[in-house]
């Protein structure tokens, strides 16, 4: 099994949990990165660096979407387009759980023993912390002041 | 059910439930069948350990059919080390560590 399911609960509504994971100017606060589509099923999206190149470095098609609750998309690097066997799927699912927002993120279709399937664990726990710290406080994540790859990344 | 830290302390507070987080750790996605196999817990221990796990939001579940599985879920450890462990701390950190490792792999080796 290579799949993996993240959760989080954040002080704060269905929608901006939604906009601040569609929106590229909330994105690059709290990820690091730019994530651009819109957002419609059969759309593509692109996770986009914030150097001065602007290069891709994720990509993939919206496979469902149902704001504020439901996205789906699937996962792949952009060298990797064509190749299904390298493709995987991100679903969030985003629901009021009394107070607060739950936020599931399940990220599975991996290929197992995959370099994608080793740096996930890595990765969605550090954004989804960083999401959580950026809608609570307003204040992105100082880590990010750190990462090469986000030199224009403000650390409010 | 919104975790906060006490409980995740709690919860790490025990070597068996540690114990149940690296298996899920090794395989991600387990049925409390698999989780109590090669185990030396009772059903109802694992079963109880699991619920306090779930509670501190360390182990998140889905349905697949009828059964349930288990997946580590490490985003409120990341809040506590991102609370303690600054930008500047984070590399020197991760270095001490490293070497901590490498010097503990070269002893197993001898």
């Amino acid at each position: 099994m290579s799949d993996f399911v993240y959760v989080t609960y954040i002080k704060a509504t269905p929608q901006k949990v939604w906009n601040a994971i569609t929106t590229p100017e909330f994105t690059r606060q709290y990820w690091g990165m730019a994530i651009v589509s819109d957002w419609k099923p059969g759309s593509k999206w692109d996770m986009v660096n914030l150097d001065a190149a602007g290069s891709v470095n994720m990509t993939g098609e919206v496979l469902e979407s149902d704001p504020p609750s439901r996205l789906m998309i699937s996962w792949v690097k952009p060298e990797n387009r064509a190749d299904k066997s390298e493709t995987s799927r991100v679903t969030f699912e985003i629901e009021m759980q009394g107070e607060m927002v739950r936020l599931n993120v399940i990220h599975d279709q991996l290929k197992p023993g995959s370099d994608m399937a080793r740096g996930i664990s890595n990765g969605w726990p550090r954004v989804l912390s960083g999401l959580k710290t950026f809608l609570e406080t307003g204040h992105a994540l100082a880590d990010w002041a750190n990462c090469k790859s986000a030199p224009q990344a403000k650390v409010a | 059910m919104v975790a906060d830290e006490d409980k995740v302390f709690k919860a790490l507070a025990d070597a068996s439930r540690r114990q149940l987080l690296d298996r899920l750790r090794r395989k991600n996605g387990q049925t409390l069948q698999e989780l109590c196999e090669g185990h030396d817990m009772s059903r109802q221990a694992v079963t109880k350990h699991l619920r306090l796990l779930e509670e501190a939001n360390l182990v998140a579940t889905t349905k697949r059919g009828r059964e349930k599985l288990h997946f580590l879920n490490p985003v409120p450890i990341n809040e506590i080390y991102t609370r303690w462990i600054g930008k500047f701390e984070q590399g020197r950190v991760q270095a001490l560590h490293n070497l901590k490792q490498a010097m503990q792999d070269k002893e197993k080796d001898q």
